[in-house]
């Protein structure tokens, strides 16, 4: 920085030029001191032209606070640019110097009631820009006055002001009610003053989403659309993000909204057409279908789309991503689109990835010829991750295109023959998918593709040649050699490849028995005895029972016909997209995450979807509790989520290729490791112990998990013989969204994923909330005779406080009443206490008093006391109980998995405790269910080495959330749990209730 | 909503100035930013938004100059980069160039612009010409006159300030269509499009009301007409001044227009056109000797009409020496920086053809890196004419005092992205 200004200093000092950059030439020593007598000068023109300097030295990074009073005296002047630049300085120091920003308070103020409408504005912009405690108090009175200012010019920046006051202090600004004249401006004259209004209320409501204030309505909504059409490009940018958060009544309603939000699609401004096409992409969804306007809606979204991509390439980047949306969503909007999608020379090659991306969404039958040649001429460009993507693409085109796919064949056999070795490993990769999605047509290529054996330095190229030897063993002459020489370097292969060689040597011994027992024994005992890989020890001792024992089922599940891989392979899942649709020219749409995945502090947010459609039959999917108590259905395709939830759970055990896609399979090993580990966890837990199958200490009290049965041949056979088969990251682009898998791979495996995902649906639980056994609470002998023993129970949803009072006196007890002191989670009787009988002496009387959370509120100490006042006809006796939380743990307290994940990292570590709960004889899954019983719910599971992790989340009464990591290791009566809560002081407790509730 | 804090860095990734103008992203994140953008480009995947954390990066390069956008909330990224390009574009009409010394040298009005093109993260008044009514470059001071917002600000009409005066009223029209064409290696047009822009110099006294009629097919459907030839337009998109519920409801083209150059609107059109200048090309490549590359470009309109400042760019390897060459007219350039010829015709009148040969050496050894297949490309204008046949029928300028004023029309098509693929 210095040398910069130094630089500068040297270059110009003989300069004649008057240019700003004279004022950097002072950063010699003692320049502070210097600087302080010419702000101080009497001089007006020499306080400028120090300020000016002082301002210099501010950007170039050096430290100026010092003269932050003589700066200060400097702002009362009528030189609006010197009042300009000592508001910069403030709002650069104000925050390090906050007893010093107060000196400038009274300029402040007094500056809001300016004559001049700029000085009030800049006044209160500043003002509000400045986050020091003390000077926002003095913002109202002038924020108040300024919201009503005659000039809209102050009106509007003071509508954002409110925003920012919010920003630091949101509960003075809902004391103040600037909350409602902020909702007042939305019906202001001035358009610019709507569109600010709007903006700000936007930006609250989003930091907020409980504040309900966008209470959007017909009459609003009617006032924004007239401000649309003559505010500015950004107020209407504003307005439609704001409109796009509204759901109309009914289709006629979508349809007039949508009606007058068309003409913003000739916009110039690319950013006011997305928005744009946000709105209209969420209200169409309301009109049905077979209306006129839904038709030539669809066609007016063409064009403006097709447009974008002459814009500057960032804004192309943005809408590129966007589009790969809507023609998922509705792909005919864009079907005769395909040529604009072409690569030009010189597009950024985030363009070229992106356009590359859709044109294979866009391929059909009709232009495949066209996209093939396209797709030749990529693939002999020169930038390696087009050229690989490029390759890929026409492996899809291949896939989804039937007609197409022996070109496909042979084009990608024509690019083998380039010899270029990257093209030919990714060649190989979607060769092995055409193989298995047109089984018997193509194979005869296979010599071809042996011949580049040697070539293949990639895992996953090495795992799909060797994928295909094993299924194509008896068409491969040497097939046994081929194998045999990737076993020499065994070790040093990646499990990919190791795990894919391992099923392929067992494939050929299947199939050519007598040639290859050595070598089948030889990669067995490799995979057991030298692997420190559990998946891969897990796998052969898999195949080396089932070998040994009965050899016509090991050909039943190894060879077993694998299911046909589809070719929308890179869908993004269907809820997700929706939400995406909703966020269409936000970063979300551009990451293709929601933004709960990436935006801290928005956990809890509704997810936004589109709404149902008006009368045309399709219904939302339905909610988790609905009717039945079933729980929420498990998607078809494993959403993406679950990839998120992966990483969290750092669940992908395959090194990731340094270029190449996500590894192929993370949601097939997720099941496929679990399906092992469910079975075989415990019984290889003992290395000394060749393969037997013991007995499994399974808990047989988990209905819900019918796919984790403890033998092996129950498994799904194609999950054995499958394995890397189905390559659900074919088409899922380079660093491009997390491929989900193809939905008719998901079926097979969705044993092992219900078990993975849905151990949350509590369907039918056998147990209820745990409720500890009743206590003494109230000794006879402290309240003259009156006995109370009492628990407390959450009881379908309801708190119960249960008791027995017992009278112990000679005299009969009547008039009972009861009172709770003030608590921490509100606790309070929702009624009477119902002791409608007298007492008679030595008679006892249950009583069950129904409780709410709405009560007053006090920190206790330990949290869960609870200070009770009972009443009755002789005295008032007061005793003091604990509570075991877990009777507030409500039932809606399954965390979606993502917001778990995004939770999980925003949590300071800080805040995580983690306890000890020994002696605990459960298995993980009746652990679960136990927990369950006590809505304690377990929302992801998986087993390493041994030891399953559950993830679990707890809800309170109050919304406070808990995320549990349990782990239990089989055969280890001690488990750990990992609390992370915001507000930590709850975890004690919470783990009180864990250990309860598994030890009864 | 969309940026935290903007950021001007220069090519090493130094602050050259900054605005923070939300307070919710570390103003020290930038730091990570080259590093990042490092990153990627060893990747090889360059992009325009990149994350650290929690804190996304939206940038854009402009000269010497990284402008970059912070923010660590689901922001409006086409807003922020929309935004980001009206910076640069604010900045230049400023500084007229706008690199690392014009920063420097203007900081004190750089700040005043951030100050005032956006508040909290929310753009406000973005109109240059606007803008330089109360931020003046000379420092001002505070003068009478200034210590009014100009009412244009929050006007709904807020690209013209009122009072403008001009002896002699006019308006110059100036249609220019760009040719964008893709072609095949084996010479099958692969696409083509028509942008067509709209510009006007205006020099009107007052607050005039213009409508513009243009022979749109649509319009004529509309009102029934259909004499002579009209066009369609696939996408129109239009200056903020224009009256787009206006045009969306009856086609009319109503505007105040803003004072000086101003794009009106762009179009597109979709139409197959014929290349107007069509290349073939013939290059071998004899390995470790020679080049040899034979261009015949031939002038596909009408006689009347002449293509001007023709440039015929045809790429070589970036191992070629010697360069040798033979034109039929105009004359032939070997750019090595670039690893073209530029073939440079300055009148190509309609329906001939010429032709260009050029040899070139081949080093022995050879280069080993692989090398891409850059396209022919070729620049070409021609005045008087438009491809699409678009015609400006009218302009109609009405202002209260009632004045006559006079609209010049200017028709020009030029060359877009006009790529040809060759095969080697």
């Amino acid at each position: 920085m210095q040398e910069w200004a130094n630089h500068l200093c040297e270059n110009r000092q003989f300069g004649s030029k008057m240019t700003d950059s004279k004022y950097f030439t002072t950063t010699k020593k003692g320049e502070i001191f210097e600087l302080k007598a010419e702000l101080n000068s009497d001089k007006k023109e020499k306080k400028k032209e120090a300020v000016k300097k002082v301002i210099a030295s501010m950007t170039v990074g050096k430290d100026v606070s010092a003269l932050f009073p003589d700066v200060v005296n400097c702002m009362q002047t009528d030189n609006l640019e010197l009042k300009k630049l000592v508001y910069l300085y403030l709002m650069n120091y104000a925050k390090s110097q906050p007893d010093m920003a107060i000196m400038a308070v009274n300029t402040f103020v007094k500056d809001c009631e300016d004559p001049n409408p700029l000085i009030r504005a800049l006044a209160v912009r500043t003002m509000g820009c400045i986050r020091v405690d003390k000077i926002t108090e003095y913002l109202c009175e002038p924020l108040r006055k300024c919201l009503k200012d005659e000039d809209p010019y102050v009106r509007k920046t003071a509508a954002v002001c409110v925003a920012k006051l919010h920003d630091i202090n949101a509960q003075l600004v809902e004391d103040q009610g600037f909350l409602d004249t902020l909702k007042d401006l939305i019906s202001d004259s001035n358009p610019m003053v709507v569109a600010n209004a709007v903006a700000a209320l936007s930006e609250i409501a989003e930091s907020h989403p409980n504040s309900n204030l966008m209470d959007l309505n017909p009459q609003t909504i009617n006032k924004l659309l007239t401000a649309l059409n003559e505010c500015t490009e950004w107020g209407q940018i504003f307005i439609l993000d704001c409109l796009a958060n509204y759901t109309p009544r009914d289709d006629r309603e979508s349809q007039s909204i949508c009606e007058r939000v068309t003409p913003r699609l000739s916009h110039a401004n690319s950013a006011v057409v997305l928005s744009a096409v946000k709105v209209l992409m969420k209200f169409m969804e309301m009109l049905p279908k077979d209306l006129d306007y839904y038709g030539t809606l669809l066609k007016k979204l063409a064009p403006p789309l097709v447009t974008l991509l002459s814009a500057e390439p960032e804004l192309q980047y943005v809408a590129l991503r966007n589009i790969n949306l809507i023609v998922q969503r509705r792909p005919e909007i864009l079907k005769h689109e395909m040529k604009v999608f072409f690569v030009k020379y010189n597009d950024p090659i985030y363009v070229k990835l992106e356009k590359l991306d859709i044109m294979i969404r866009l391929a059909s039958q009709a232009n495949i010829a066209q996209v093939l040649a396209e797709l030749k001429e990529y693939a002999t460009e020169v930038d390696v991750d087009f050229v690989r993507k490029a390759v890929r693409a026409i492996g899809r085109c291949a896939i989804k295109v039937e007609q197409s796919a022996e070109r496909c064949v042979s084009t990608l056999l024509d690019l083998i023959q380039t010899k270029v070795n990257y093209v030919v490993q990714e060649a190989i990769v979607v060769i092995k998918d055409i193989f298995r999605k047109y089984p018997n047509k193509y194979e005869s290529v296979i010599a071809t593709l042996c011949e580049n054996l040697d070539s293949l330095d990639e895992p996953e190229a090495r795992a799909a040649m060797i994928w295909i030897v094993g299924e194509y063993a008896e068409r491969i002459d040497n097939a046994d050699e081929l194998l045999e020489s990737f076993l020499e370097g065994f070790h040093d292969e990646s499990t990919q490849v190791q795990l894919q060689l391992l099923t392929a040597i067992v494939k050929l011994f299947l199939k050519k028995p007598t040639e290859t027992q050595e070598l089948v024994q030889q990669v067995l005992s490799l995979a057991t005895q030298d692997s420190d890989n559990p998946d891969l020890r897990d796998r052969g001792y898999i195949y080396w029972r089932l070998l040994s024992t009965d050899p016509v089922a090991a050909k039943e599940v190894v060879l077993a016909e694998k299911p046909l891989i589809s070719e929308e392979t890179d869908l993004i899942e269907p809820t997700l997209l929706e939400e995406l649709i909703c966020h269409i020219g936000t970063l979300a749409s551009v990451y293709h995450k929601p933004p709960s995945a990436f935006v801290e502090g928005s956990r809890g947010v509704q997810h936004k979807r589109l709404p149902g459609s008006a009368g045309s039959g399709e219904s939302e999917s339905p909610d988790a509790g609905s009717a039945g108590g079933v729980s929420e259905a498990p998607p078809a395709v494993i959403p993406s989520q679950g990839d998120l939830l992966g990483d969290l759970l750092n669940l992908d055990l395959t090194p990731p290729t340094a270029t190449g896609p996500p590894p192929p399979s993370s949601g097939m090993q997720m099941g496929a490791m679990d399906l092992l580990g469910g079975g075989l966890d415990s019984l290889m837990g003992d290395e000394s112990e060749p393969p037997h199958i013991p007995p499994r200490t399974h808990t047989p009290q988990s209905p819900q998990l019918p796919h984790q049965s403890p033998s092996p041949p129950d498994y799904s056979p194609t999950e054995l013989g499958g394995d890397l088969g189905g390559s659900p990251a074919m088409g899922s682009g380079f660093g491009g969204p997390p491929a989900a898998m193809p939905a008719s791979f998901s079926a097979p495996v969705s044993g092992g994923l219900d078990d993975l995902f849905d151990l949350g649906g509590g369907v039918g639980m056998p147990m209820g909330a745990y409720s500890p056994p009743k206590t003494i609470w109230l000794p006879a002998m402290k309240a003259k005779g009156l006995e109370i023993l009492g628990t407390f129970a959450r009881r379908a949803g309801v708190i119960q406080m249960e008791m027995t009072l017992t009278n112990k006196a000679m005299s009969v007890m009547s008039d009972f009443a009861i009172q709770f002191n003030r608590n921490s989670f509100g606790l309070a009787p929702a009624g009477p206490l119902q002791v409608l009988t007298p007492l008679s002496p030595n008679q006892s009387i249950e009583v069950a008093l129904p409780l709410n959370t709405v009560g007053p509120i006090m920190k206790m100490e330990p949290l869960n006391n609870l200070q009770v006042a009972v009443k009755n006809n002789i005295d008032v006796f007061y005793f003091s109980c604990q509570y075991p939380i877990s009777m507030l743990f409500v039932e809606d307290g399954t965390m979606d998995r993502q917001v778990f994940l995004a939770t999980w990292k925003d949590i300071p570590n800080d805040n995580e405790a983690q306890f000890q709960i020994k002696d605990c004889h459960l298995n993980s899954d009746a652990a679960s269910n136990k927990l369950q019983g006590s809505n304690i719910f377990t929302i992801a599971k998986r087993t390493v080495e041994g030891q399953d992790m559950l993830y679990q989340s707890i809800k309170l009464t109050n919304g406070i959330w808990v995320l549990a990591e349990l782990k239990v290791q089989a055969g280890n009566p001690n488990f750990m749990v990992s609390l992370k809560c915001r507000a930590p002081e709850v975890s004690q407790c919470v783990f009180q209730s864990y250990e309860a509730v598994l030890k009864n | 909503m969309s940026a935290s804090a903007i950021f001007v860095l220069d090519l090493k990734g130094k602050v050259l100035i900054c605005r923070n103008y939300k307070g919710d992203v570390d103003m020290a994140e930038i730091d990570h930013f080259m590093s990042l953008l490092m990153q990627h480009e060893e990747d090889g995947l360059i992009c325009p938004v990149m994350s650290h954390g929690n804190v996304h990066f939206m940038w854009i390069k402009h000269s010497n100059l990284y402008l970059v956008a912070t923010t660590n909330k689901n922001s409006n990224a086409s807003l922020v980069y929309s935004f980001l390009y009206k910076l640069v574009e604010v900045f230049t009409e400023y500084f007229k160039e706008l690199e690392e010394e014009s920063i420097q040298d203007n900081f004190v009005v750089v700040y005043e612009l951030l100050d005032e093109l956006m508040d909290f993260g929310f753009p406000q008044t973005t109109d240059s010409k606007i803008l330089q009514e109360y931020i003046t470059q000379e420092g001002a001071k505070l003068e009478v006159a200034k210590s009014k917002v100009p009412t244009t600000v929050t006007n709904a009409v807020s690209w013209r300030s009122e009072g403008i005066k001009y002896k002699k009223n006019e308006v110059f029209i100036d249609v220019i269509e760009s040719i964008n064409v893709l072609v095949n290696a084996n010479g099958s047009v692969m696409s083509s499009d028509i942008v067509g822009s709209i510009k006007l110099k205006t020099m009107l006294s007052g607050m005039p009301e213009l409508r513009l009629g243009l022979n749109d097919r649509v319009l004529f459907a509309l009102t029934g007409r259909d004499k002579g030839k009209t066009v369609v337009m696939e996408d129109v998109k239009f200056h903020q001044c224009v009256r787009l519920s206006r045009f969306e409801s009856d086609r009319t083209i109503s505007f105040i227009p803003p004072d000086g150059e101003s794009e009106l609107m762009s179009y597109r059109i979709n139409t197959h056109v014929k290349p107007l200048i069509w290349i073939e090309s013939v290059i071998e490549k004899f390995s470790h000797s020679r080049v040899e590359i034979m261009v015949k470009a031939k002038g596909q309109f009408k006689k009347q009409s002449v293509a001007n400042n023709v440039e015929v760019r045809v790429p070589v390897p970036s191992d070629a020496d010697s360069p040798k060459f033979k034109t039929s007219t105009g004359h032939a350039k070997y750019v090595p920086e670039k690893n073209l010829v530029v073939w440079t015709i300055k009148s190509f009148p309609g329906g001939k053809e010429f032709l260009m040969r050029a040899h070139f050496g081949l080093p022995s050894v050879e280069n080993e890196e692989l090398e891409g297949k850059p396209p022919i490309t070729v620049k070409f204008e021609i005045p008087y004419f438009t491809v699409s046949g678009i015609q400006v029928r009218y302009m109609k300028i009405i202002e209260k005092s009632g004045y006559q004023a006079l609209p010049w029309v200017r028709y020009i098509t030029q060359s877009g992205d006009y790529q040809l693929r060759t095969n080697v």
